[in-house]
């Protein structure tokens, strides 16, 4: 009785309303049971390519599975995996504690995360030390490059992108006009062209026999490129703070800087957790350009690991992206959720 | 009183606002434990004169002088002087992100570098002071307009300073929580604060101001012990501004 209701008021209140409904279901009945056939029940789950040449009613994921671990690590050295798993498992130890509001010890945690963490990650990695196998990042690939480029630019993009918004706002006229130039030069240019210069120009700038990563220099063209966005979502976050809130400020005695990161900061960014989370998801799948300058990302892993002649059966292409589709929108949901949580609780923190 | 400090000092101050003349040849003295009442119409420069002595806004010509300490473009002395006023506005400007009790320690704990401990037990004697302190806990959003305001009074009272400046503390209130507020501010004239206030709170004026001072057009038309500057003006602008809201 209380579902008939329910219906009644919510789908079939009026014609026009009992239209859409109608619409949206066929909508989910002409799509939804092809695709579930497609990616389940018609769908190849055991095997090799040969299988796959047989049956071409549905995915492929024999594919996905003999090649997760390229997915995953690229070329990376199969002796050397425990490198990256540990890095992994360090930071999501690191991360898990950070996202949690009730967690104790926030600013060790910061610390830990910001500045020991990818000091490890990079020992890590690269090991570039003894007692390590170096390995050099053109064996890098996979989800591993994805995190890589896209954690590096999250982690510099935020403080670079907070105090170019700050600079934006300075009264001293030799920092704003720095700023500005800077905010608008990164936004100005669209990130292929960033790493085509970083990756191709450059090195022509430099001096002979000077030269530096090619991962290197495309994770500083991302990390510049987004602290530019990140500068004006800051900004909104600033402009939104009334004047009132720096008076009080200054006239209790506080500096600029204790001004600025006690009291203004904090409530700026509150403002604009959705655009930063908007930038950080951007940032995430805008990664995958790296494949135009020879690094291999999930996403360039996938079609690479496509060319091999073992896997050129008909649904390989498909499922390949469709699998590397799944993996990003899990980051990224997981990402907008999270902001949608921390939006709330902030809002029931202090109900004004 | 004529014979405690001098703790404020204007002379011959001059500002300008592009090339809006906002304040005009002020000259006015201020002594330890004196109560001046700012008064005057509507964009006649009072807020502007009072941010002036904390150096919210910075004078072009004269001379200020706070506490001995002469007030210039060097931050050092503008940050000592802002250590020894506290100012309460108009619109509360208390901190959302912050409950009440972290309102008040925030400058007792970072600019003068008390221990937390310590600068709760303060901030709980004040807000005893100002007859909240049961709502510390809270966030400055969950108090009415007049709780709001005393808070910020208390938050101002933390940094223990000398000299209190207030501009139309109780404009932005309901009528029925301006009193809870200028009783606080009787208080603490009972105390001995020296005390700078812009408000149009005559009776406030009549019980505790040593002087009212009178401005219009940037100016100070006329400066007055109360009982001299209610019953017998001299000035037609004043006359013409008492006629009007008393
Ligand atoms: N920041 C500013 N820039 C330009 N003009 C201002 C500024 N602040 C105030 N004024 C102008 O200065 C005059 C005096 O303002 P104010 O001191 O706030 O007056 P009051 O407090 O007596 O109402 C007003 O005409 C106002 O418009
Ligand atoms: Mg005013």
């Amino acid at each position: 009785m209380q579902s008939v209701k329910w219906l009644r008021k919510n789908l079939f209140s009026d014609v026009w309303n009992s239209a859409l409904t109608l619409f949206a279901l066929w909508v989910i009945y002409i799509s939804v049971p092809p695709l579930l056939d497609w990616a389940i029940f018609k769908a190849v789950w055991e095997g090799n390519g040969n299988t796959c040449r047989e049956i071409t009613s549905g995915a492929c994921w024999p594919f996905v599975k003999a090649n997760l671990g390229q997915f995953i690590y690229g070329r990376y050295p199969e002796s050397e995996l425990w490198r990256v798993n540990l890095t992994f498992v360090l930071g999501v130890a690191g991360l898990i504690p950070m996202l949690m509001p009730s967690a104790p010890a926030k600013k060790w945690n910061l610390i830990y995360l910001v500045v020991a963490y990818p000091l490890i990650a990079i020992v890590l990695l690269a090991g570039d030390r003894p007692g390590l196998v170096g390995v050099d990042t053109s064996l890098w690939g996979g989800l591993l490059v994805t995190l890589v480029v896209a954690v590096t630019g999250i982690v510099v993009s935020l403080p670079l992108g907070i105090l170019l918004a700050l600079g934006r706002r300075s009264d001293m006229p030799a920092i704003r006009m720095l700023s500005i130039a800077f905010i608008e030069f990164w936004r100005g240019v669209p990130l292929v062209t960033v790493l085509f210069m970083a990756s191709v120009m450059l090195p022509l700038f430099l001096p002979e026999g000077v030269s530096f990563d090619n991962l290197l220099r495309c994770l500083i063209g991302v990390a510049l490129f987004s602290s530019a966005y990140m500068a004006e979502v800051v900004r909104g976050g600033l402009q939104a703070i009334p004047r009132g809130q720096y008076e009080a400020a200054r006239a209790v005695g506080m500096s600029y800087w204790q001004t600025m990161g006690l009291i203004i900061l904090p409530q700026a960014l509150r403002h604009v957790i959705p655009g930063i989370v908007n930038t950080f998801i951007g940032l995430f799948k805008d990664t995958t350009l790296v494949l135009i300058v020879g690094i291999f990302d999930l996403l360039g892993q996938v079609r690479a690991q496509l060319s091999d002649p073992n896997w050129a059966v008909p649904e390989g292409a498909t499922t390949g992206y469709v699998f590397a589709a799944l993996v990003f929108w899990v980051f990224c949901f997981g990402m907008s959720r999270y902001s949608v949580f921390m939006e709330r609780r902030l809002n029931t923190d202090h109900r004004n | 009183m004529s014979d405690t400090p001098l703790m404020i000092s204007i002379e011959h101050v001059h500002k300008w606002f592009d090339d809006f003349h906002v304040l005009k040849d002020i000259n006015l003295t201020v002594r330890e434990g004196e109560r001046i009442v700012i008064a005057g119409p509507s964009g006649s420069g009072k807020s502007t004169l009072i941010r002036c002595i904390n150096r919210l806004e910075a004078h072009q010509e004269g001379r200020i002088m706070v506490d001995g300490v002469e007030l210039t473009d060097d931050l050092k002395r503008i940050d000592a002087v802002r250590r020894e006023v506290g100012m309460v506005f108009q619109q509360f400007n208390l901190f959302p992100h912050m409950t009440v009790l972290e309102n008040c320690t925030l400058a007792p704990i970072w600019v003068r570098k008390m221990p937390q401990a310590e600068a709760e037990k303060l901030a709980m004697k004040f807000l005893e002071r100002v007859k909240i302190p049961e709502q510390a806990k809270k966030f400055p959003g969950q108090l009415s307009g007049g709780q709001q305001q005393r808070v910020a009074i208390a938050r101002a009272l933390c940094m223990q300073p000398k000299i209190m400046l207030f501009d139309e503390p109780t404009s932005a209130l309901d009528p029925e929580m301006i009193k809870e507020v200028l009783d606080v501010m009787v208080e603490l004239a009972q105390d001995g604060m020296t005390m700078v206030c812009v408000t149009h709170e005559m009776g406030f004026a009549r019980q505790v101001a040593n002087r009212v001072v009178f401005m219009d057009e940037g100016e100070i038309v006329e400066e007055a012990a109360p009982e001299i500057f209610f019953s017998t003006p001299k000035n037609e602008r004043t006359k013409a501004f008492l006629a009007q809201i008393l």
